[in-house]
């Protein structure tokens, strides 16, 4: 494919000229733009997601974990300082592993990132 | 000849600087890491845009990939109006990567491997997306916590466990740099004993079969670089995550 920085005449006669070469210059400028311009939509290949299947993993497990520990924890808190036992703790749990879920699941691109909202 | 391998991660006062009340504030080890890593991290930008050449010294070069990468990431992650935060990502993205990359010189200490380290900037990464969230959009932050199109009934139930999954973030963010690093170094510790244990009992036939273990620890060490960097990024990428709700929370 011609990449439009040298046009067929150019290899006859080089550009030696000012202008000729400006031209070039302007011309590699704009396929510049062309080429940085795509790496900024396109999801970049080397995502998180697929940089390795150990780190894909981590990641997965550490969420759910977060999740219900974070469940557990606020549960926990709030038995001690309100008297609830067991009821915050057993709510709490069973929420912190539903955010868990939806944390892998958002790992995961199962569901995407609150992109549904809108 | 036990080879304890926690021993590694333990810090070691230096020398005292103040003390407040009871508790001593001492220079230690793992502060002199990070000062190390920071010198690192401005040395190696400082020198390598010095000269600013059209055709990059290897140094440049460097300097200019490690921009043109992070920035790459935040803009795929966070948009435009995520370079905004570009030098917060890219200051948690090289310090990260430094210190893990340091920890991996024998004798020297890991940093990353202590979660304080790491639940502190997790928490750093956190309290901005909060502040900045609420800041820029006001109360229409906590959209984030409602999805649209969610029947009325069971909403109490999915913001709570929104609210939840949000909480967790500075754990799940904190915990995974924290456990590789730290389960990384363990391995290769245990490994490492394993020749000297080997030694110790069998003399020379052990030695000999501690080629078995070196071979392991020089695998071992491959990877543990690929996860030096690998977590720096991952850190770094759900920074980038975590900001872009607080620019566009969904609503």
């Amino acid at each position: 494919m011609a990449d439009g920085t040298r046009g067929a005449g150019d290899r006859k006669e080089p550009p030696d000229d000012e202008a000729a070469l400006s031209a070039r210059l302007r011309r590699l400028g704009q396929r510049l733009d062309n080429a940085g311009r795509p790496s900024e939509n396109v999801t970049d290949p080397r995502s998180a997601a697929k940089a390795s299947a150990y780190a894909r993993g981590f990641r997965m497990s550490t969420e759910l974990v977060a999740g219900v520990v974070v469940g557990a924890l606020i549960g926990w808190l709030l038995d001690r300082w309100l008297g609830l036992s067991p009821w915050g703790l057993i709510v709490f749990l069973l929420l912190g592993f539903a955010a868990g879920v939806l944390n892998v699941m958002r790992a995961a691109g199962v569901v995407r990132e609150r992109d549904l909202n809108d | 000849m036990a080879v304890d391998p926690i021993e590694q991660f333990q810090i070691h006062n230096l020398f005292p600087i103040l003390k407040i009340g009871h508790t001593d504030i001492a220079f230690t080890n793992s502060a002199a890491f990070m000062l190390a890593a920071v010198a690192g991290i401005t040395a190696f930008l400082v020198i390598g845009t010095a000269k600013r050449s059209l055709v990059p010294s290897r140094l440049q070069s460097a300097a200019e990939i490690a921009y043109e990468f992070v920035a790459t990431t935040v803009r795929s992650t966070a948009g435009h109006e995520g370079m905004r935060f570009f030098p917060f990502v890219f200051t948690i993205f090289m310090f990260v990567l430094t210190l893990n990359i340091f920890g991996l010189v024998p004798y020297a200490f890991t940093v990353t491997s202590h979660i304080i380290i790491t639940a502190a900037l997790a928490i750093t990464v956190f309290l901005t997306v909060l502040i900045y969230g609420l800041y820029r959009h006001g109360l229409h932050f906590f959209n984030l916590f409602v999805p649209k199109g969610v029947p009325v009934y069971i909403l109490p139930l999915i913001v709570a466990i929104e609210i939840l999954s949000f909480v967790s973030r500075p754990i799940s963010h904190s915990v995974r740099l924290f456990a590789n690093m730290l389960a990384g170094h363990i391995t290769l510790q245990v490994f490492a004993s394993f020749i000297i244990l080997m030694g110790g009992a069998m003399g020379a036939i052990g030695w000999a079969g501690g080629a078995l273990p070196f071979a392991m620890i020089v695998v071992l060490m491959a990877l543990e670089a690929l996860v030096a960097f690998l977590q720096a990024y991952v850190f770094a990428i759900l920074t980038c995550i975590y900001l872009n709700d607080a620019i566009h929370p969904g609503h």
